[in-house]
């Protein structure tokens, strides 16, 4: 693959942009608090993060199903005034997408620093699946026909078809995927911030309840209340900033399988939209599968983690249940994923605290519970024992693959400081 | 006047201004799927849409089809989201591949209908029925009524054949 990759020609904002703060809130089953004070929370705890002030930001962003508070209101609270927001539709896949978006709007001159949010009581109020919404007797009409009619109206059941048929296609076993939940728990066991710290096994997992076949319990991820939020700049404010930046040197947006109407349609369907977002990731970052040293795929379940990682080229298509119970995603493993356990342990936000681990890792301030020197700085010890540290050691390119659905996902590839 | 029903004590109603879905269910009312077909490169698609996915016509006509499928992937649902299918559990949500059109206009291409596993006069499947379909299952079109000279297509096992065994997920 890096054969093939020409790292020396700068490609479109290559290394111009970098997130130079990141903030959260707790994750909790129920916060008692609103999306707005979460929202204004975690906005922030992320400016602070950055070492800016409150009116150093000039431009906002959201994401959200109808589940959450405008822009405007966040911005409002915390006196700042905008000359860019912006509050769009969607879940998984949107972190990277704004990011994206983030650079554009500095770069066609509108703003100058832009903090991306997202706040959810994911599960003290709208949750997920459905459930909060009143989803019981509403009218079958439309697109309702072709999918609530039949009883498929979760995430699990929409892409249950998905995971089966990469099982058929490949031969990829329950015991494989399982180990993905296995290895987040391992992770979050040493996140003082996880929903849950406790480590679980691959017996654990196939033993638990079926939900929707091939998704046992523990293949879906936790349901939480939080807000997340990540604060972009262009380089040369960033140098100014209180962290080393961590420079985005490739970002996808929703790029999408054919017939994304009904993606079942057309072609392998245990092929997802990585397929076609690796071709634009890796050229545009001047770096490939080989050079990341951690990666962040998408684990709103046990399969979508392992999906991505095979389609953006980090084994050989149809290896994935291979790559993902060789070891190699584990803390101390050559390419770890998800290390702060992910939407399977630490919470749900739809992939931004996926870029928040990320961000930390490339600074090296993990925020672990290994000790801190008289300065505050932590002292990382590299002992991945439960209860211990999950910082990598000197990380240098990180990439997160966010995912909406098997047929539209995002991607993010990050470097440690200005390249 | 919107065509209204009710299937499994949810409330139907697709308006005037719907019209490829009042033609569709209409059409599984009379007992025949139809497909739209594009009138210019006359390609069937899956489910309703605005325009040929193929080639932006918006002109269709309907075209019956067989009727007649493969499993190509199904999901077994445990644990029902919705209330009212929290009778049927165990049931199957099924990707039915078409007999029409494998593998056009690429590779890998099909129509896959959505659907649940019934038995041949329509009702939700029994466990048992349940626990003999896979990948690779030959299954046929079977119609319920949803009022209004509407109806919803279900799929069960094919019995003029004989099935070979399918693959299923692999039960401890």
């Amino acid at each position: 693959m890096n054969a093939e990759i020409d790292a020396t020609s700068e490609k479109f904002l290559r290394g111009k942009y970098a997130i130079v703060g990141v903030g959260e809130t707790p994750y909790t089953r129920g916060s008692g608090t609103t999306t707005r004070a979460l929202g204004t929370y975690a906005v922030r705890r992320a400016i602070e993060d950055a070492g800016l002030r409150m009116d150093d930001i000039d431009g906002m962003l959201s994401y959200s199903g109808n589940d959450s508070i405008p822009s405007t209101a966040v911005a409002g609270d915390l006196g700042i005034r905008l000359n860019f927001y912006m509050d769009v539709m969607g879940g998984g896949s949107s972190t990277e997408a704004l990011i994206g978006i983030a650079m554009g709007v500095i770069e066609a001159g509108m703003c100058k620093t832009v903090v991306i949010f997202r706040s959810m009581n994911g599960y003290s109020q709208i949750r997920i699946g459905g459930t909060g919404r009143g989803s019981g007797a509403s009218n079958l009409s439309g697109d309702g026909l072709f999918g609530r009619a039949y009883g498929q109206s979760s995430a699990a059941q929409a892409f249950a078809q998905t995971f089966m048929r990469h099982m058929y296609d490949y031969g990829t076993t329950p015991e494989q995927i399982a180990h993905v939940k296995a290895i987040h728990s391992e992770h979050a066991s040493n996140n003082p911030k996880a929903y849950y710290k406790h480590r679980v096994t691959v017996d654990d997992v196939l033993s638990s309840r079926m939900i929707v076949k091939p998704l046992h319990l523990l293949d879906c991820c936790v349901e939480t209340d939080n807000a997340t939020a990540i604060v972009v700049t262009r380089m040369d404010r960033a140098r100014d900033c209180k962290h080393m930046p961590a420079t985005i040197l490739s970002v996808v947006g929703r790029c999408c399988k054919p017939r994304i109407d009904n993606h079942y349609q057309a072609g392998p369907i245990s092929t997802v939209a990585g397929h076609y977002a690796k071709e634009i990731l890796w050229p545009n970052a001047g770096v490939g599968p080989d050079d990341v040293d951690l990666t962040g795929s998408y684990d709103a379940f046990t399969f979508t983690t392992m999906l991505q990682l095979e389609d953006y080229g980090f084994c050989e298509k149809g290896d994935g249940g291979e790559y993902v119970s060789s070891g190699i995603m584990r803390l101390g493993g050559a390419r770890p994923n998800n290390t702060s356990g992910g939407h399977l342990c630490e919470g749900y936000t739809h992939g931004m605290n996926m870029v928040i681990e990320n961000v930390r890792q490339l600074r090296g301030e993990i925020d672990d519970s290994c000790p801190t020197d008289t300065n505050g700085k932590r002292q990382h010890t590299y002992d991945y024992s439960t209860g211990g540290c999950r910082q990598v050691r000197d990380p240098e390119i990180t990439a997160n693959l966010g995912w909406a659905m098997p047929g539209t996902g995002s991607a993010l590839v990050m470097a440690k400081g200005e390249r | 006047m919107p065509l209204q029903g009710e299937y499994l004590g949810m409330s139907v109603a697709i308006p005037d201004v719907d019209r490829p879905n009042q033609e569709f269910y209409t059409h599984c009312g009379q007992g025949v799927l139809h497909l739209q077909s594009c009138v210019k490169c006359t390609l069937l698609r899956y489910p309703t849409t605005t325009a040929c996915p193929w080639c932006a016509e918006s002109e269709y006509v309907w075209t019956p089809v067989s009727g007649k499928g493969t499993l190509y992937s199904y999901g077994e649902v445990h644990h029902a989201i919705q209330p009212t299918f929290q009778q049927f559990t165990p049931y199957l949500i099924l990707l039915v591949e078409l007999d029409e059109q494998r593998d056009l206009p690429n590779r890998f291409d099909g129509l896959r209908i959505n659907g649940n596993l019934a038995d041949a006069s329509g009702e939700m499947a029994k466990p048992e029925l349940v626990a003999t379909v896979g990948i690779g299952s030959r299954l046929r079109v079977v119609f319920k009524s949803i009022g209004d000279s509407m109806a919803i297509p279900l799929w069960t096992l094919d019995t003029e054949i004989k099935q070979e065994a399918p693959w299923r997920y692999p039960d401890n």
